[in-house]
């Protein structure tokens, strides 16, 4: 007689093929019809402005002009800010944590970075207003919100850069110990050129959530209108707060304008997060 | 026989000097009462049983022990004369004159030649034709430049076994130390490449002090000048195991004339 090989009926094993797949596809169907619905709302401003919806620097709605480089501008120059102030403190911070802190002061302060992580935007974003505009007499400017923005940034980066200086092998440092590196040598000599790529990574991580962020932006960047200007304490304004405070009053031209601000933004985010993605493949080689 | 062994002993200056040496890893002793000398251009070969405690004592050599947390270490050990772990003394700069090959070839994911100049750069040399300099003549001397010479930008990570050891082996003495320590180096090859690290280390011997930790005692006895047999004892207080070092002798006369049973067990292959 011959040997049974069929074994035990795999449903489970189909069920779950089916499910994981079924469970990819909706995230994939949700993002393109988001994508879809949004583009096709987009099109009568666009239709109307053509390409001087991003070039132009006047955003009328009652004339029905709209031009949103200066939102444009608010958004990448405060994400910038925050970059620029974000990346040196979670550098630091993360280095500190791996590297130099005896270890039981480092659980407490990822502790303390993570609580900071959670805290709900807006409440930074009152912060902002009470401590950075009135108290230390920032106004509302890009710079404020490039501040509060930095600080909101700051724990995602730290903790993406702690987990990438982490993944330096032992046997590395110590050769560069070995070779009579200080501490800060193996710093620069080992762990940076294993990190880089993920830095960059992290980087642009925290670039495209700076960019992406609305209720602290618009409560601290001033609401201004048709500021392109590199004058850090100028007001300005920024796509998602423009987004968030006009929405509600807006027309019908209006609103396609407004949602061809989100659109515009959403493949920026793309965009920068691909660049991300590029950048840490290529520097893997 | 006799009479030049005698005479190389007399004339070989001390360079580490061991006395009653003990670590600690937290309250756990690791090894106790080491108490051993090591002299210049010589091959000093420390074997015994796993968890005998050489490659600890291996590590107070150039004080790698510092970067374990908890590690201590009791007792006294002078380099020239000088207490290693003296207040005084920078742990960089000992590791600059005394360095160290690892068990596993531990190469920077960097091109061969970045590997070399690692060492020489961070001690501020910058000239180009300089560190060209230090790159050839390094691996000249770990007998690798044939090999590689054609592709110094290469990754050294494309290498094999054997030659990422030798290039650390290489990357130690271009920054001119004057012991090279050895940490089980041939234990992740195989036994051709091991063979030229052996006879690598013999010639390198003419211009270092090298002191090799092994777990081949053939090794041993093929490549040292000098030996240290450890073994591990069972504490009765405390139920843990600590290393001690049972003898130390010439190669020859420990190979074939120990002083005590325990080293005469281990090299005849009674135990361990």
């Amino acid at each position: 007689m011959a040997i049974d090989l069929r074994g035990k009926r795999a449903h489970a094993d189909t069920a779950f093929r089916w499910l994981a797949f079924a469970s990819a596809a909706i995230v994939l169907l949700v993002l393109a019809l988001i994508a879809l619905t949004m583009a096709g709302r987009a099109v009568p401003v666009l239709d109307r402005m053509g390409l001087e919806f991003f070039t132009s620097r006047r955003w009328s709605p009652a004339d029905g002009r709209f031009g949103a480089l200066p939102f444009l501008w608010g958004t990448l120059y405060t994400a910038a800010i925050a970059v620029a102030l974000a990346v040196p403190v979670s550098l630091g911070v993360a280095l500190f944590v791996t590297q130099v802190a005896p270890r039981w002061l480092r659980a407490p302060i990822v502790y303390l970075l993570d609580l900071l992580a959670v805290v709900p935007s807006v409440v930074f974003g009152l912060w902002g207003v009470m401590v950075l505009s009135q108290h230390f007499g920032l106004g509302r400017s890009f710079l404020t919100a490039g501040v509060i923005l930095a600080i909101m940034i700051t724990p995602i980066i730290t903790s993406l850069a702690r987990e990438v200086i982490e993944t330096t092998p032992e046997s590395e440092k110590e050769a560069a110990l070995a070779l009579g590196a200080t501490r800060w040598e193996m710093i620069v000599g080992a762990v940076w050129p294993h990190s880089k790529a993920g830095l960059v990574g992290a980087t642009m991580l925290g670039l495209g959530r700076a960019m992406g962020e609305t209720i602290a932006a618009a409560l601290v960047i001033g609401s201004s209108l048709g500021q392109v200007t590199l004058d850090a304490f100028a007001p300005g304004n920024s796509m998602p707060a423009v987004i968030a405070n006009e929405w509600g009053e807006a027309d019908e031209l209006h609103k396609s304008a407004l949602i061809a601000l989100a659109v515009t933004l959403f493949v920026i985010t793309i965009v920068v997060n691909m660049g991300a993605r590029a950048i840490v493949e290529r520097s893997k080689r | 026989m006799t009479h030049v062994e005698t005479f190389s002993e007399v004339l070989a200056p001390v360079v580490f000097d061991l006395s009653s040496l003990e670590v600690f890893y937290g309250s756990f002793r690791a090894v106790r009462d080491v108490t051993l000398q090591i002299r210049a251009h010589e091959i000093t070969a420390f074997i015994g049983p796993s968890g005998c405690g050489k490659t600890t004592v291996l590590r107070c050599l150039n004080r790698m022990n510092d970067l374990i947390a908890g590690a201590r270490v009791g007792g006294r050990v002078t380099y020239h004369g000088v207490d290693l772990y003296g207040t005084q003394v920078s742990a960089p700069e000992v590791r600059r004159r005394i360095g160290m090959v690892f068990q596993k070839p531990n190469p920077f994911p960097k091109s061969i030649y970045d590997n070399i100049a690692f060492g020489p750069r961070i001690n501020g040399i910058r000239d180009r034709v300089k560190l060209d300099e230090i790159v050839e003549k390094s691996l000249r001397a770990a007998a690798l430049w044939d090999e590689v010479k054609d592709r110094l930008r290469s990754s050294a990570l494309g290498m094999s076994g054997g030659q990422q050891q030798r290039l650390c082996i290489a990357r130690t003495i271009a920054i001119e130390p004057e012991v090279v320590l050895m940490d089980e180096p041939c234990s992740a090859l195989d036994p051709i490449a091991s063979a030229r690290i052996e006879e690598l280390m013999r010639e390198l011997k003419n211009r270092y002090t090298i002191v090799i930790v092994t777990h081949n005692m053939q090794q041993a006895a093929r490549v040292s000048d000098r030996t240290a047999f450890f073994t591990a004892e069972l504490d009765s207080q405390s139920d843990q195991r600590t290393g001690v070092l049972v003898e130390t002798g010439t190669t020859a006369k420990l190979f074939s004339n120990p002083r005590e049973e325990r080293t005469e067990n281990y090299i005849t292959g009674r135990f361990g």
